[in-house]
């Protein structure tokens, strides 16, 4: 990359030089005629399925799905804009936010899929490494820049780690796929324990940044939380220290069982060895090579530089005025709004769980009037949250009445952020191929079960998750209540886990006994729900309250008889 | 993983399915020898006729017409076809789901 371009002084985005468009034109072009030569006959699905794959194209059960990359979950509005052109020129008008931060176009027809990927690359954008064996997309923190616990601007380093990442030709074929979070907060808002690799920058008493390394954490058939291996890696030894870790997983990772191939199976199996291996590893690297040159640091650290922040002062008398006159925009501000390191200005999340709707969905529609919305009150930043929502990170608190006004003209101000509402679901069987059961009617049905805005305010904080099958694109294994869809003699059944965590006391929530029908899981996750409430403390989570009185209180309500 | 039934012999009348090669999307095979999107007018083979039926879609995917064929054992309705597995169901109705996104329900407050 050519770190000497002139960069924007708020440049939103990490922005592409010369080389990087040049190699993305290529690349499309070596894919459009691939894709010709397969709709010619002259390529078999067995010689073509690797290819599309490596350019993010899945084909599912109704279509092809065109999973595109948000480099760290980061999007100006430009670039939403261009997502929202493609929903609307190629799919159905809308796209799916992934917990890998990424968008799904779920009705893709192979033959635009070339046209796809360079509406994307006129915006700096690709699907490289949204598939395959290989280092996906990078995810950190949404409020990334903006959060007033932040220490270290996690996005510089998510940037590094994608240009180290990219294509890199060692790690291109990796046992299985690698997921790397990385976050610059004491609060963990990234699951990072729960990654490959999980990253979390700090501060030393000198004020040198280095970073905690967590390494064996994940979800899927084998959930485990990560190991610390590493608690100060030095800037400078960021890439030399991954670049271990990454090493030792491909020499000794098991590539002949697709089960036991995560990292997390090795770093298991080996136990304090797998950090003694990666120490020798890492002793023996010609470091200065892979050293983090400060000023490289610096050049990347120019494309993240704060937007001109006014002088403001927090909780201005208009948006007090505001809030005491109208409850609904009190309750908004209140699930909606994440505190900002700046005075007077506040991160926005925008709900993309509407009561009813499709946990993760955007319709064209709507990325344009967040993009908008961007330009006119967050300096045209937008990010996605694992949590599959949207946020508008710099807002100033006085333009907050008038924000909320505009997203709910738009269908975008459910205040439901961090409530029994806002579950996070994959697409499961209504579009995997890979699903066992259903997860969108399932979190539709218990969004509709739990509409009332009081009751959610008084149950509080409660994060649902859903998967459609055991990979565990929903995460329930960290959810506070996680139902998992499997096939039981070809009928949907859900088995659920109580007690997870994704955060700083990442958990692996614990099976609480036989699964329920399609039928009967909301009425399910209704009793547990009224059990927490009778039996939580104040202000007690529901994941603290099942640590503090155990399953037997849930499973009592769930299986005793009537 | 979930993904079409494991091969074993048929034991019920099967279609025979496949995705298009173009768009993705979920054919079934005709009367005619074509594709067909419309389960009810897919061909119903005898479960003794399976292995041969199967063999007709893998010459499509070979001639580059249709991704990966496999047959599908189905129930008849009144003389209409019903996959037995759930995951045939919903491959052959679309999804369940709304495409859409439904706009948002006002929230009592």
């Amino acid at each position: 990359m050519d770190q000497h371009a002139a960069i924007p002084p708020h440049a939103r985005t990490y922005r592409y030089d010369a080389v990087d468009r040049d190699f993305l034109a290529a690349r499309i072009a070596e894919f459009r005629d691939q894709v010709q030569r397969r709709l010619a006959g002259e390529l078999t699905e067995d010689e073509f399925k690797p290819l599309r794959l490596m350019n993010g194209l899945y084909l599912q059960l109704h279509a092809y799905m065109l999973r595109v990359a948000i480099p760290y979950g980061v999007l100006d509005s430009r670039q939403l804009r261009q997502l929202a052109f493609i929903a609307r020129r190629f799919d159905r008008g809308f796209g799916h936010f992934t917990t890998r931060q990424n968008i799904q176009f779920n009705w893709t027809k192979l033959e635009d899929a070339p046209d796809m990927l360079a509406a994307l690359a006129e915006v700096d954008m690709h699907a490289i490494q949204t598939s395959g064996n290989c280092i996906r997309n990078v995810t950190t923190d949404e409020f990334a820049g903006a959060a007033a616990d932040e220490l270290v601007d996690p996005r510089v380093y998510a940037e590094i780690l994608r240009q180290w990442s990219t294509l890199h030709p060692e790690f291109s074929y990796l046992p299985r796929k690698f997921k790397i979070a990385i976050t610059g907060a004491p609060h963990d808002r990234v699951a990072a324990k729960v990654h490959d690799i999980g990253v979390i920058a700090k501060r030393n008493a000198e004020g040198a940044i280095g970073f905690e390394v967590w390494v064996g954490g994940g979800l899927g058939r084998t959930p485990v939380v990560g190991t610390l291996i590493h608690d100060f890696v030095p800037e400078a030894e960021l890439l030399a220290y991954l670049e271990a870790v990454l090493r030792v997983y491909n020499v000794l990772g098991q590539r002949d069982n697709i089960y036991k191939a995560r990292i997390k199976i090795l770093v298991r199996d080996l136990g304090d060895e797998f950090r003694d291996l990666v120490e020798a590893e890492f002793a023996a690297m010609p470091r200065g090579r892979y050293r983090l040159d400060p000023e490289v640091v610096q050049a990347i650290a120019a494309h993240f530089a704060p937007p001109a922040f006014a002088t403001l002062v927090d909780d201005p008398p208009a948006l007090r005025r505001a809030r005491a006159e109208d409850r609904r925009f009190a309750a908004w501000c209140a699930t909606s709004t994440h505190p900002h390191r700046t005075p007077g200005y506040a991160s926005v999340v925008i709900s993309l769980k509407p009561i009813g709707g499709i946990p993760g969905d955007a319709s064209a529609e709507q990325m344009e009037a967040v993009a908008d919305l961007a330009d006119r009150f967050s300096f045209g930043e937008i990010r996605v949250s694992h949590v599959q929502n949207l946020v508008l990170p710099h807002v100033r608190q006085e333009d907050l009445p008038a924000l909320h006004a505009a997203l709910d003209a738009h269908g975008l101000a459910t205040p439901n952020v961090g409530l029994v509402t806002d579950i996070i679901a994959c697409p499961g069987m209504d579009y995997c191929a890979l699903a066992t059961a259903r997860s969108i009617p399932v979190a539709q049905r218990i969004s509709e079960r739990f509409a009332d805005l009081d009751r959610q305010l008084d149950i509080g904080t409660l994060h649902v998750n859903i998967s459609g099958c055991i990979n565990a694109c929903g995460h329930h294994h960290v959810g506070h209540i996680g139902l998992l869809g499997v096939d039981k003699r070809g009928e949907e059944v859900y088995q659920i886990t109580l007690g997870g965590s994704a955060t700083n006391d990442a958990a692996i929530g614990e099976l609480i006994g036989p699964a329920f029908s399609y039928d009967a899981v909301v009425d399910a996750v209704e009793t547990l729900v009224r059990t927490y409430v009778a039996h939580r403390t104040q202000g007690e989570l529901f994941k603290d309250t099942y640590r503090r009185i155990g399953p037997a209180p849930f499973k009592e309500a769930l299986y005793a008889p009537a | 993983m979930s993904g079409p039934a494991k091969a074993r012999p048929a034991t019920q009348p099967v279609a025979i399915t496949a995705n298009d090669l173009a768009d993705g999307r979920v054919v079934w095979l005709a009367a005619d020898g074509g594709w067909t999107r419309n389960l009810a007018a897919a061909r119903i083979f005898a479960p003794e006729e399976a292995a041969h039926a199967l063999a007709q879609g893998q010459a499509a995917e070979r001639a580059r017409r249709v991704v990966g064929a496999y047959a599908v054992e189905v129930e008849l309705l009144a003389g209409v076809p019903r996959p037995l597995r759930f995951r045939e169901r919903l491959r052959a109705t679309g999804p369940s789901v709304d495409a859409i996104p439904r706009p948002a329900l006002p929230i009592a407050v």
